[in-house]
């Protein structure tokens, strides 16, 4: 064992305080020293912190950015979503292939760069992308990524590496990103100029029950997906037993096609910190956390800063804005490739250390969440709603969008449309209009919510986004009338199964299931009644799940089985010839190696 | 009567139970079986294997995690649930490796068990013979064969609740979760014991302890006559 190891594992643990909870934090520095968490560092992280090894061992083996194997310095992380699939996936990879001489997964000879796959990265409106260790390049093409190697070659940095910055603040030196913002419609919630501040000052005018009451009466709902009532959510949490509280920001937006939050950390940060801190005042909270998607390490800097600005103008700290009594902080916690962390269970197993499991519920966070303390989960996007409420009025707020959908929402918008990218709209606009914004005039089908959600057809195109209708966390993604629907399925199914923790039975196995019998039915080998044992196992999965993945990874195909059938009638037929479900080559296979010979019993 | 009484309603049955309790140690006071796997006297609920679905209020819960409420109305016994519990027995089923016939465990593995309750002759699902499932027999007294896993974490919470030890913790996540040992690899670098509880409560034939093997011959176990719940039944008044 290296002194050097030890000696760093242990500077690394001290500054975490040796704090188990701190797990998360040192697995990922101890990554990012050594290229890996090897036996070795496994072994003096559990002595340094006192834990039982295996421990280490689950939450370095659940994360995606984690590994025990070394890796080399230099990880390059090609984006495999389906929309990256549309626009080019395949042709960058294989040009990195031939420029590096390795497959996915593999690493150089002289152990300095790795190629792998990441699920959605949050630049569906810029595909093809990819992320070279924190540094992010997008609408990736041939040159571009001969250009890369070739600098890394030369042993040019991952953060040295020449790019064109984006617009926004992506220009601002400590972001310094090549992600265009793409913001193509801006209202009055979000986008609005900003005043730093008033929020704030209006809302520590108030008691904390007055500012809950303004909440409820703009009738805000989060903006995550789910849609709860966040006035209640807070009720709860404040009126929960406990001797601190904490507010977390939910920035893992790692659902599939959305990317509005990406564009919020980017452009407006100060929005969302005044939410957070209105709602740490609101529920009696002194501590905030930001739950940061792995993905979008490259904003930590720009968002540490803009943290730091807020403590020097007394925004955040001790009596905050002269408020006698009120304290409030913010920490980024870190996550580190793991779509389930979403979940805000799963979320908070992740920020106290653990691997990313969602939590038997009851109890709800609001009762007892981060480290047992009542917690607050709520999206990026619902705390910057929070903020406008608060300086505008809850009677301005609940004016706009409709009666039961308040406010406007962020929509991110990509896939086959002249003009993907974020827009602000009210609730209740129509599909219909969507899709003329967006340039998307000719889709055939619609993504609603990511993979999560549903797809839809032109039949549904009159429908309004609101939450009594096209419920959305915000995501669309557009396919027109030359993609093959089947293959988007395929690859959501693909990704349920990559990204399931595992915990419960039926979303670890009945996913599996399912993309098998899809597959088959894609091969042309399906039988009418294949679609009645897809509904059965979907409706299976979704009714037994543990956690909001597994209810909802079976609606790629309950959905397109509802509203896309044909598609699947036309594959499937009547009196199919025998199909085994076992290969008895396969299965033989070991034995003959070690014989040499074939079977006498089941001829080749 | 006290007055942490909570009364509600199994399948149509009054039921009587205190508050705190999740429906299942309710049920299971009075005598009314619901299907388990990861639940297990004594040791906190988890939730995982999920043949514990009943529906209370018209929703899918687990009887295992969710407590009493007062007035709540129970299904437990009905053809649609009995449907989602033979899927699920039958994905544990297709998921792993289990041939009864070679299992030591055979007559008293709760799986096994269950699925005859059930009345599953043969799972509906396609076998998926995972090929990556090793046993790890380094113990002397003890041994794990991940064939047979239902990633129940019985004994991850046995473990580390009764015998204070934490020897095994899951690894991994989705398809590819495994039990793992808290050594770099093997169960005998770890300070296992065969008397543990840890060992006594793997609801299959995972966790084995050696030497002595058919000691009680099949067609003499426990399930061999007594379908898996009789217990519970009897409690009935
Ligand atoms: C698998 C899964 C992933 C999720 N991912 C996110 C996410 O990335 N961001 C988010 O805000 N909510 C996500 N949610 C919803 C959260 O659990 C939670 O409802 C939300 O953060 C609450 O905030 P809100 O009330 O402001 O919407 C996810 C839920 C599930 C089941
Ligand atoms: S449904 Fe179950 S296996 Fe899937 S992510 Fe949720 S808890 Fe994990
Ligand atoms: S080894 Fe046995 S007790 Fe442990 S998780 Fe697997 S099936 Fe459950
Ligand atoms: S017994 Fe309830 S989920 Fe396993």
């Amino acid at each position: 064992m290296s002194e050097n190891l030890e000696s760093v594992v242990k500077t690394i643990c001290e500054g975490f305080s040796n704090e188990k909870s701190r797990m998360m934090d040192i697995v990922r520095e101890v990554q990012e020293n050594f290229g890996g968490v090897s036996d070795d560092a496994m072994d003096l992280i559990a002595k340094q912190v006192q834990t039982p090894r295996v421990e280490v061992e689950s939450v370095v083996s659940f994360y995606a950015f984690l590994s025990k194997e070394q890796h080399g310095n230099v990880v390059i992380s090609l984006c495999d979503d389906i929309i990256d699939r549309m626009f080019g996936f395949e042709r960058i990879k294989g040009v990195f292939n031939e420029a590096l001489g390795i497959d996915v997964g593999e690493t150089t000879e002289d152990g300095s760069i790795t190629l792998e796959t990441a699920p959605c990265i949050g630049m569906c409106d810029q595909a093809p992308a990819v992320m070279v260790n924190n540094e992010i390049f997008t609408e990736v093409s041939g040159d571009t990524v001969t250009e890369i190697v070739e600098q890394l070659r030369d042993g040019v940095a991952p953060e040295r590496l020449r790019r064109r910055l984006g617009d926004g603040n992506n220009s601002n030196p400590l972001v310094s990103a090549a992600v265009s913002n793409n913001i193509r419609k801006e209202d009055e919630v979000i986008f609005a100029p900003l005043t730093c501040g008033n929020a704030l000052k209006k809302a520590i005018a108030m008691s904390p029950n007055e500012v809950i009451r303004d909440i409820k009466t703009a009738r805000l709902r989060g903006r995550g997906g789910a849609g709860f009532p966040t006035g209640m959510k807070w009720d709860f949490t404040r009126g929960a037993q406990g001797e601190k509280k904490f507010v977390i920001c939910n920035a893992d937006e790692g659902e599939p096609g959305t990317f509005k939050d990406r564009v919020i950390l980017t452009e407006r940060p100060q929005l969302l910190i005044e939410g957070m801190v209105i709602a740490g005042y609101a529920i009696g909270a002194e501590e905030g956390i930001i739950y940061l998607r792995g993905e979008y390490n490259y904003l930590r800097p720009y968002l540490e800063d803009t943290l730091q600005k807020a403590r020097n103008s007394n925004m955040l700290g001790t009596n905050v804005m002269g408020k006698e009594g009120f304290n409030f902080d913010i920490r980024i916690q870190m996550g580190a490739g793991a779509y389930v962390c979403g979940e805000e269970t799963a979320l908070i197993s992740s920020c106290e250390g653990l691997r990313g499991d969602p939590k038997n519920r009851p109890p709800f966070p609001a009762q007892k969440g981060y480290l047992g303390y009542p917690t607050s989960v709520n999206n990026v996007e619902t705390f910057c709603c929070v903020a406008r409420i608060l300086d505008q009025g809850a009677g301005w707020f609940s004016q706009i969008g409709s009666k039961g959908s308040t406010g406007t929402k962020l929509l991110s918008i990509s896939g086959d449309c002249r003009r993907p990218g974020v827009y602000e709209v009210p609730f209740g606009i129509k599909m219909t209009e969507v899709l003329e914004m967006a340039g998307g005039e000719g889709a055939a089908a619609v993504q609603v919510g990511g993979p999560s959600g549903q797809m839809i057809g032109p039949d549904d195109f009159e429908r309004t986004i609101c939450y009594d209708d096209l419920a959305t966390g915000g995501a669309l993604m557009i396919f027109g009338p030359k993609r093959d629907l089947l293959e988007v399925v395929e690859y959501f199914m693909e990704f349920f199964i990559e990204e399931s923790c595992g915990y419960c039975t039926p979303c670890r196995v009945g996913n599996v299931l399912l993309k098998q019998r899809l597959q088959k039915i894609m091969e042309g080998k399906g039988e009418p009644s294949d679609l009645a044992y897809l509904e059965d196992l979907g409706n299976s999965v979704k009714s037994t799940s543990r956690c909001g993945l597994g209810q909802t990874s079976a609606n790629p195909i309950l959905s397109t089985l509802k509203n896309f059938r044909p598609l699947y009638e036309a594959l499937v037929k009547e009196d199919q010839p025998f199909q085994p479900t076992f290969d008895i080559q396969k299965a033989l296979g070991v034995a003959k190696g070690i014989a040499g010979r074939s079977s006498m019993h089941f001829a080749e | 009567m006290s007055e942490n009484t909570i009364t509600f309603e199994i399948d149509g049955v009054e039921v009587q139970g205190t508050a705190g309790q999740t429906i299942m140690q309710a049920a299971d006071v009075a005598g009314i079986y619901i299907p388990r796997l990861c639940a297990f006297d004594g040791l906190e609920p988890f939730g995982s294997c999920r043949v514990c679905t009943v529906k209370v209020n018209g929703r899918f819960q687990s009887a295992c995690t969710q407590p009493i409420a007062e007035g709540i109305i129970v299904e437990n016994d009905s053809e649609e649930l009995l449907e989602l519990r033979r899927n699920l027995v039958d994905m544990l089923f297709v998921e792993g490796n289990h041939f009864c016939m070679f299992c030591e465990k055979s007559g008293n593995c709760e799986l096994q068990a269950l699925a005859y309750r059930l009345g599953i002759a043969a799972p509906k699902y396609p076998y998926m013979f995972p090929a990556d499932r090793n046993v790890d027999a380094t113990h002397k007294d003890v041994f794990i064969d991940h064939n047979r896993c239902i990633l129940c974490a019985r004994c991850v919470r046995a473990s580390r609740d009764l015998d204070g030890k934490n020897v095994f913790q899951f690894v991994g996540r989705g398809p590819q979760k495994r039990i793992a040992v808290n050594s770099r690899a093997r169960l005998v670098d770890t300070d296992l014991n065969v008397t543990d509880k840890a060992v006594e409560v793997c609801p299959v034939g995972a966790i084995l302890t050696k030497h002595v093997g058919y000691s009680i011959p099949v067609g003499k176990r426990k399930y061999d006559h007594t379908p898996i719940g009789a217990d519970i039944e009897a409690n009935k008044k």
